[in-house]
Order: structure tokens, then sequence, then C-alpha cells
């Protein structure tokens, strides 16, 4: 199956784009500049709130006709994972945040560091902890995710097993049989990962 | 050609807001069996049978780490051809179930952190009165395990409603598919799309205000959040 | 004890919504002079210094540290809201021990001792060190640089907590309830430490404390607040042996017969 090339590369693509995006708008979410947080809280309330299928066909087909940016299917593919993905990653990445105890940001200050040293050094490492489960599961969100953009005609997994199966409707069984099993097969490592991510968070560092 | 055609987007603005109503169905539906079967699913998980215990866990791991369109299509095209058990269903019956099975894995997962989060005590109290295991279950921890998790069930229910337009991929004719139907006949996908998009905004995005609500509100109920405000408070001006 | 004070609260209050807290006091502090704070729950001790360490914002009145104004500063001879460099520049001056210790826990006892003189100060990680293991032998803690905060009891995190600001050498030292959330056996380890530091130091230090033997013992002078005021002031023999309010001889009263 050469889709699954296709489709880890989207994964790998989008995953990255998603997690930077979920950064940039975690930390635009807590900060001190309130229009910056209006305007990330909409791009994420907008990314939230309608369906990743729907933001792949306006980006594939609507943003041509309205603007004339032609994207390919593998790079709108890319841009709405990422951008959806970096939607929902990004709460986490704002809701590790705000978890750390205000008395970090307390003995940062009366040790006199600056605010992006106190972001830098203190809330962001612990944070990150928090965080880690929450990336893992979005992952898995997202592996599953890029199975949309068959819709939009890339040739991935999920479009080549429709080919097949088209070829011979008696195949059926096995073409999603396996199809299914090979989605599992790439989502497990991020499944074990992530199962193990949370039950280390959970056991907790002890607080100082 | 006019970049918005906003009398086109008037013109068929009634159709999508009929196919919205088939939307919202299948989401109800789907829920529902959610519901039902995600309860299932953490009970078969609780059972004290090791394997059956075991296979459901890895039923729920399956199912929630493979896609819907996938799944989608292995129920429509794939189990009717299945020996002995296979049947055909209809495209609707298909993404409901399809739907319903992979979020009850989700809700399972809701479920099982609401009796976890049940005092410890409280089973051994219904034991020390001599309750039987079904009357355990329904009168004591059940009845306290679900309305916390409330909010979080409604969370569900928005991420459901969202991944609906798939059933588009089987001619479901829900609002996506609809939207496409109308964009082909002129070969205009703006105004469709940007509607279906907004009406999507328009009745998740309120939902979402109000389960974020509905969670403050338990919060303070279950006097978990509250308790530490009010003792943060007490600390500062000491 | 003579010269110019390093601290002085001038008419400073504050409140939270409708709660007002401080209602207005003014307080000296001398370099180099031991000071602690007594009073009732709730009567606002440890916002003063949370306000003087810049984590609350008086409502009215002035801090004025080292004769420089904390939470003003000028421009164009106008007296104008401070930033945060000006905040940073004053801050400098300030140490804190905190309740809770807020050690971070991602950090071993090093690096809680030498992430800030080396980023905030400047120093080379070798200098910071030096003087973080300097410190820690001051609180008796020297074999514990490479453990983390959770390996460690209340009474040694505290410790650390001290040896963490000490790195800083602030000239002005606070110390908000630093034995109220340890366990009784703990609370001696600690208080023996502030006294050692009391003792050869010419730190200015701020203490909120409710152990009034230990007040007693290792302050210049006592102040005591209650209802958003300052009540009384003076030496702790004179304070503690002769309270003029009914207010502190109550308050004492509840103390000394428990």
């Amino acid at each position: 199956m050469r889709g699954a090339t296709v489709t880890v590369s989207l994964l790998l693509a989008s995953g990255a784009l998603a997690f930077i995006l979920a950064f940039i708008a975690g930390l635009s979410r807590v900060s001190e500049n309130k229009a910056v947080r209006v305007l990330t809280m909409i791009y994420v309330e907008f990314f939230r709130g309608t369906s990743l299928l729907v933001q792949l066909f306006w980006i594939f087909f609507v943003l041509p006709q309205l603007f004339d940016i032609r994207l390919d299917p593998f790079t709108a593919g890319v841009v709405t994972l990422g951008l959806n993905y970096a939607a929902y990653a990004s709460e986490i990445v704002r809701g590790a945040i705000l978890a750390v105890p205000d008395g970090q940001t307390e003995a940062a200050i009366a040790l006199n560091m600056s605010k992006f040293q106190r972001m830098r050094y203190i809330i962001l490492p612990q944070a990150l902890r928090t965080m880690l489960p929450g990336f893992g599961n979005i992952s898995i969100e997202l592996l599953k995710g890029t199975s949309l953009v068959s819709l939009i005609t890339l040739q991935d997994m999920m479009y080549l097993a429709q080919n097949l199966r088209a070829a011979d409707y008696s195949q059926s069984l096995q073409v999603f049989g396996i199809l299914l099993i090979l989605y599992f097969v790439l989502a497990l490592p991020l499944i074990v990962l992530s199962r193990y991510l949370e039950r280390r968070a959970s056991r907790g560092v002890a607080s100082a | 050609m006019e970049i918005f055609n906003w009398s086109y987007a008037a013109e068929v603005f009634p159709t999508i807001f009929r196919a919205m109503f088939v939307t919202l169905g299948i989401t109800l539906a789907s829920f529902a069996v959610a519901l039902v079967l995600g309860l299932i699913l953490t009970l078969l998980r609780r059972s004290p049978v090791k394997i059956i215990a075991y296979l459901t866990y890895g039923f729920i791991e399956f199912v929630r780490g493979t896609p819907v369109l996938v799944q989608l299509f292995f129920v429509y095209f794939a189990w009717p051809l299945v020996p002995v058990i296979g049947f055909e269903m209809s495209a609707m019956t298909a993404g409901i179930s399809t739907l319903g099975i992979h979020y009850s894995t989700y809700l399972s997962e809701i479920y099982r952190s609401g009796i976890e989060s049940v005092d410890q005590g409280q089973w051994e109290a219904s034991r020390a009165l001599n309750f039987s295991k079904a009357k355990t279950w329904t009168k004591i921890i059940l009845p306290q395990a679900v309305p916390p998790v409330i909010p979080m069930l409604g969370n569900y229910l928005i991420v459901l409603f969202k991944e609906t337009p798939l059933l588009m991929a089987i001619s479901v004719n829900e609002m996506l598919m609809t939207a496409r139907n109308l964009g082909s006949q002129v070969f205009s996908f703006v105004e469709v799309y940007t509607i279906v998009g907004l009406l999507f905004l328009l009745l998740s995005y309120p939902s979402s205000l109000f389960v974020g609500y509905m969670e403050r509100r338990m919060n303070t109920r279950y006097m978990r959040k509250a308790k530490v405000q009010k003792m943060k408070k007490e600390d500062v001006i000491s | 004890m003579t010269g110019k004070p390093i601290v002085q609260f001038k008419n400073v209050k504050k409140s939270f919504g409708d709660l007002e807290v401080l209602k207005g006091f003014d307080l000296d502090i001398m370099p180099g002079e031991k000071v602690s704070i007594i009073g009732p729950s709730g009567s606002g001790k440890t916002t003063i210094i949370r306000m003087l360490m810049t984590l609350e914002k008086p409502t009215g009145g002035e801090i004025i540290v080292d004769g420089e104004n904390l939470w003003h500063m000028e421009v164009n001879g106008k007296l104008v809201e401070a930033n945060e460099k000006h905040l940073r520049k004053i801050r400098g001056n300030i140490g804190m021990v905190f309740q809770h210790f807020n050690l971070f826990p991602h950090m071993t006892i090093m690096r809680n001792c030498t992430e800030a003189p080396v980023q905030v100060l400047g120093l080379s990680k070798k200098e910071a060190e030096q003087r973080a293991v300097q410190m820690l032998k001051k609180v008796g803690l020297a074999d514990k640089v490479n453990n983390y905060p959770f390996q460690l009891s209340g009474g040694q995190k505290q410790r650390v907590a001290i040896a963490r600001a000490l790195v800083m050498q602030p000239k002005v030292m606070l110390f908000d309830e630093v034995t109220s959330a340890l366990d009784p056996e703990l609370v001696g380890e600690v208080l023996q430490v502030i006294k050692d530091l009391a003792e050869q130091g010419d730190m200015s230090m701020i203490l909120i404390t409710h152990e009034m033997d230990f007040a007693m013992e290792i302050s210049d002078r006592v102040a005591f607040f209650a209802d958003g005021l300052l009540m009384e002031e003076g030496p702790p023999q004179e304070l503690f042996n002769n309270p003029k309010s009914d207010r502190l001889k109550s308050f004492l009263q509840r103390f000394s017969r428990v």
C-alpha cells in the first residue's frame, strides 16, 4: 500500500505545523495584551466550532474561487489539519500553563526574573510535562483526521483503498479490514506512548 | 463572476437549512447509541472475567485508534460481506451506527472517570448495607458518577455533531452533501460551503459556551475548584 | 542603626474588590533592622510584604525602597505608574521566602539556587555555583545539591528556599509565615537558620510570624496589625510585656495561654 507514505508524510507535516501553531496560539491566549488574546480566541473558537471536513472543503474549493489561492490537495490537507488540530492543542498548551501554581511565578518574581525568563525557565518546563499526554492524544486524532483528505482527492491510504474496492466490490471486506488494521498499526506507537505519558502524569511530580 | 453571490446564497439557504435538521437528527440518534453503548463498554471493562475486560479494552483502543471514515466504509461496504453475522444497512443506519460506536468508546472513558471519582467508601457503605450488586450500581454509584461528567458528555455531543459531515462519503444527505450537490449544479462552492461553515459555528459555539457554563456550575456544586479558590483568597489576606 | 530607612511605607492601602484589607499605614524599616509583623489572620500582614515584593499592587500610598519609589517612577518630572523595567530594578533589593516554599520542582537543589543568579545577575555558572554552595552550607544542606525538591522534607525545602533567596544577596529579606506549612517537629530547624541569619547579617528582615517566642528573640522591633491598621509597634520586650491596646492584649493572651 503506497498510500501509507502519503498518510505518514501528511501526519508528520501537519503535526509539525499544528504543534508550532499550538505553542504560538497557546502563549497568545495567556498574553497580557488583550487584542492578542481576543484574536487568538477567535481563531481557536472558529476552528473548533466548525467541522474539519467543512474547513477542508472550504480551503480546497472556496479559497481558489474567492481569493484565487490555489493549493494542491497535499498542501490544503497540511494547512487544514495543522490549523484545526493546532486550535485544539493550543487549549492544552494554555491549560497546562495556567495549571502551573501561582507560587512558581511568584517565586520567580521574587528572584527578579523577567517575564520572558519566568516563562522560559520556570513555567514552560513544568507545563510541558502536563501537555505531553494531551499532545499524544491529539496526534492520534490527527492521524485519524488525515483520512479525510481522500475526499479532496489526495491519494492517501484511504483513497487508494476506495479505488481498490471500486475495482472489485467483492473485495470490500478484505480491503477495508486491512485498511483498519493498517491505521491501527500506525496509531499503535502513538497510543502506547500517550498511555505511558498519561500514567506518568497521573503519578505526578510531588509538589515542591 | 461575482465573488460572493448574495442572491444565490439566499436562494440555496432554505435547502441547506432543512438539511441541518437531518444533521441534527443524525447527531442525536448516534449520541443516543453512544450513551448506551458507552455505558455497556464501561461495565464490561470492569467485568471480573479477565478475558471480557481485556477484549473490551482492546476493542475500545482499536476503535479509538482508527479513523471514523474508514470505519464508516467498513460498516457500510464490508460488513454485509462478513459471513454469518453480516447484513446490509441503509447508508443512514450505517452512518448512525458508526458514529455511535466510535463515540461510545470515548464516552466509556468519561463514564469510567466518573465512576472512579466516586469515593471508595460508597462501595463499602453499600456492602455494609447489604445492597445487591445491581442495586449498588443503579442506586448508589451511577447517580453519583454521572452528574459530574454531564458537561464532558456535552462536549462530545458537540464533537459528534461536527463529525456528521463525514456521512456524505456514503451519500447521506446531510448538510455538507446537500451543499455539494447544490454547488455542483452551478460550479460555485463559495456560497454553499460558507453557509455550512457558519451554520456549524452558529450551532456549536453557543453550545460549547453552555457546556462551559455547566462545567463551572458542576465544579462549584461538587466543591472542587471552589474550595481551592476560597483557600487561596484567605491565604492572600491573612 | 541610624541613617535613611531602607524601606518606607507611606499611608499604604490595599483593597481586594470591596474588601479593604489595609486601611493606610506608615512603617519604616532601617538597614539591618529585623522587624516582625504579628496579628490575627485576615489583618493584611501577608499583603504588606507581597506589595513590597511587587506581587500585589497597592491601591493607595507609596512604598519607598532605598530612596526610590517602588510602584511609581519619574518621567519628565511627573510620577507615572512603574513599568516592568523599573520594578525589576528596585525589586533586585528584595528577596522573599514563601509559606509554601515554591521551589522549582523540575530543577535540582543546585539549579534552584543558581538559575536566577545566572539568568538575572549574569553570573557565570561557576560563580553562581560557588555562591549557592556557600549559602547551602549556611542552611546545612550542601550535601543535597543533586537532589530534587520532592526528595526533601518540608523543613529542608524551606531551608533551600532561604538559600535560594540569599544567593541573590538582597538588602531586604521577607519571610512570609515560613513555618506555618511545616510539621511541628520541623519548625525548629528553619527557625534556627533564620536566627543565625539575623545574628550575623546586616541584611534587613521583615518576618510575618505566629511564633511569638521567636519574634521576641530575634526582632529589633515588632509591629502589630489588626483590622487593616498598624495598631502598635515597638521593641519586642515592650510590646509583649506591656501591651497598650486591648486588641493586642487579647491577641497575646490567646497565644501565651494556650
